[in-house]
């Protein structure tokens, strides 16, 4: 072991500490076994299967799309929460903080910048993701409930995407909200009472943009995150990812 | 995996490296027993490993395209002043296109309650778990309902003015119609049009669809939901 380099006998050394040990209920992960605990020893990653299918790991397989939907949701939560600090869900504060986050915050722009570009791009994202698992077969059995939960994650995704939409109060977020919520009050029979449980009220008001930050910043990422929680651990249970032989049929 | 117990026989080497199961694989199998599952590795290292990167990566690129393009901030909303055309975000604007040919009820609620339905069923569909082209079996039967239902959806479409869905339609309907005419042609394109599946077409025409709504909504409709160019909108 003469050759390993300085820096990496330092971390082993750090994993052999009682420190460590107690965080992480492990050592360093040298072997097949203490690599398995780091995974379902570790409430986060457990999530996760021990063991992946080599083929599943090429990029050509996933192009990492369903990862990628995740981290964007990582990246649109610590975002949306620092800008949280700066937003008043009050008609018309909302639209002075977002003058706020342009002039007076400190990178303010670069945040908003950043939450939006990740939201449109989480959107995006989640509509690849599924149709790139259709092409590939992924729904098959036994991995048919996994795809309904997936199908629940593009409908929460939507819905977040389009509650974030109205609170910058501008015209932009007000008209398109307008149209949007127009069209629940064609439902039949519940169209109004729904449009009316949505906006609280006949018109989009203070009420709306309240139960639009309610739902937005509360109600639909607890949703989100025990879907994909749901969706993380079936893909373990059910098996591992969907992988397609070379001699087989492509579907 | 853990399904197939029953037809364990034995399983033996050493668990630490690679445990290996023997299972009978009865005729009536499943698309999970199928095939080669392949060489597998441990998540950790591997898969961790490679998600990090991918995150860092994603993160790298975001913060370099939200240095330079601004999120849109119009005037504070004012309930009196109706902006021409009024748009939805981009990804309903499929279903606002809709609306434009559709009555509300048809394009904002029927519409989307069974695409999502139809999303929601494709798994429990008889599945096609050998992966039967839609050219196979009775060829010529099968391009006659092929014909009629492109025909059928065509005319309904275009009794409701609604091109920007019937182009797309007679166009895959076209796509998928190609290799029953080609039958001894060897190029790539046609074989692999020729090995795709009834369920591929299906989603491939809804894709095919759902993007063109989208693309002319978001780019070619001006005010009062006419068509314009992109490159000739001015300023307003």
């Amino acid at each position: 072991m003469a050759t390993t380099p300085w820096i990496q006998q330092r971390f082993e050394q750090l994993r052999g500490t009682r420190v460590w040990r107690s965080v992480f209920r492990r050592g360093p992960a040298r072997t097949n076994r203490t690599r398995s605990v780091a995974i379902f020893g570790n409430l986060a990653l457990h999530l996760l299967p021990v063991k992946v299918r080599e083929k599943s790991l090429a990029v050509r397989a996933t192009y990492y799309l369903g990862s990628i939907a995740f981290f964007l949701f990582v990246v649109l939560s610590v975002t949306g929460i620092l800008l949280m600090l700066y937003y008043h869900p009050a008609v018309p504060d909302a639209y002075r903080d977002m003058k706020d986050l342009i002039y007076v915050a400190s990178n303010g722009v670069f945040l908003r910048n950043l939450h939006r570009l990740a939201a449109q791009a989480m959107v995006v994202a989640v509509f690849w993701h599924m149709f790139h698992v259709f092409y590939r077969g992924g729904y098959k059995p036994p991995h048919e409930f996994n795809w309904v939960v997936g199908v629940g994650l593009l409908l929460v995704t939507l819905f977040l995407s389009y509650t974030g939409y109205l609170l910058p109060w501008d015209q932009l977020a007000f008209w398109a909200i307008t149209v949007g919520t127009n069209i629940i009050s064609y439902v039949p029979g519940l169209g109004r009472p729904l449009r009316y449980l949505l906006l609280g009220g006949h018109i989009i008001g203070q009420n709306a943009l309240l139960r639009f930050y309610v739902l937005h910043c509360v109600i639909l990422p607890l949703a989100a995150v025990a879907l994909i929680a749901v969706h993380f651990w079936r893909i373990q249970k059910d098996g591992g990812l969907t992988v397609r032989d070379d001699h087989e049929r492509d579907e | 995996m853990s399904e197939t117990n029953k037809y364990v026989v034995g399983f033996g080497s050493d668990a630490t490296k690679d445990p290996r199961r023997i299972v009978f694989i009865t005729r009536k199998t499943s698309a999970k027993v199928k095939g080669e599952a392949g060489p597998q590795l441990m998540s950790y290292p591997h898969l961790v490993l490679r998600e990090a990167i991918a995150l860092q990566v994603l993160t790298i690129v975001l913060v370099a395209v939200a240095l330079f393009w601004d999120a849109p901030l119009e005037q504070l909303a004012n309930p009196l002043l109706t902006p021409n055309p009024a748009k939805a975000p981009w990804y309903f604007l499929g279903l606002q296109e809709l609306l434009h040919y559709f009555p509300p009820i048809v394009a904002g609620v029927l519409i989307p309650t069974l695409v999502v339905l139809g999303l929601v069923v494709i798994p429990y569909f008889k599945i096609n778990v050998q992966g039967e082209p839609l050219w196979s079996g009775n060829r010529q039967r099968r391009a006659q309902v092929l014909v009629g239902v492109v025909i059928v959806l065509g005319v309904l479409l275009a009794v409701y003015d609604a091109w920007t869905v019937l182009v797309p339609t007679v166009l895959v309907g076209a796509l998928a119609l190609l290799p029953y005419f080609t039958p001894s042609s060897s190029a790539r394109y046609v074989q692999f049009l020729r090995s795709r599946t009834v369920s591929w077409w299906v989603m491939t025409w809804f894709i095919a669809v759902a993007l063109t709504l989208t693309l002319v909504g978001t780019f070619f409709r001006g005010p009062g939901w006419s068509w314009v160019w992109p490159w000739s909108r001015h300023a307003s």
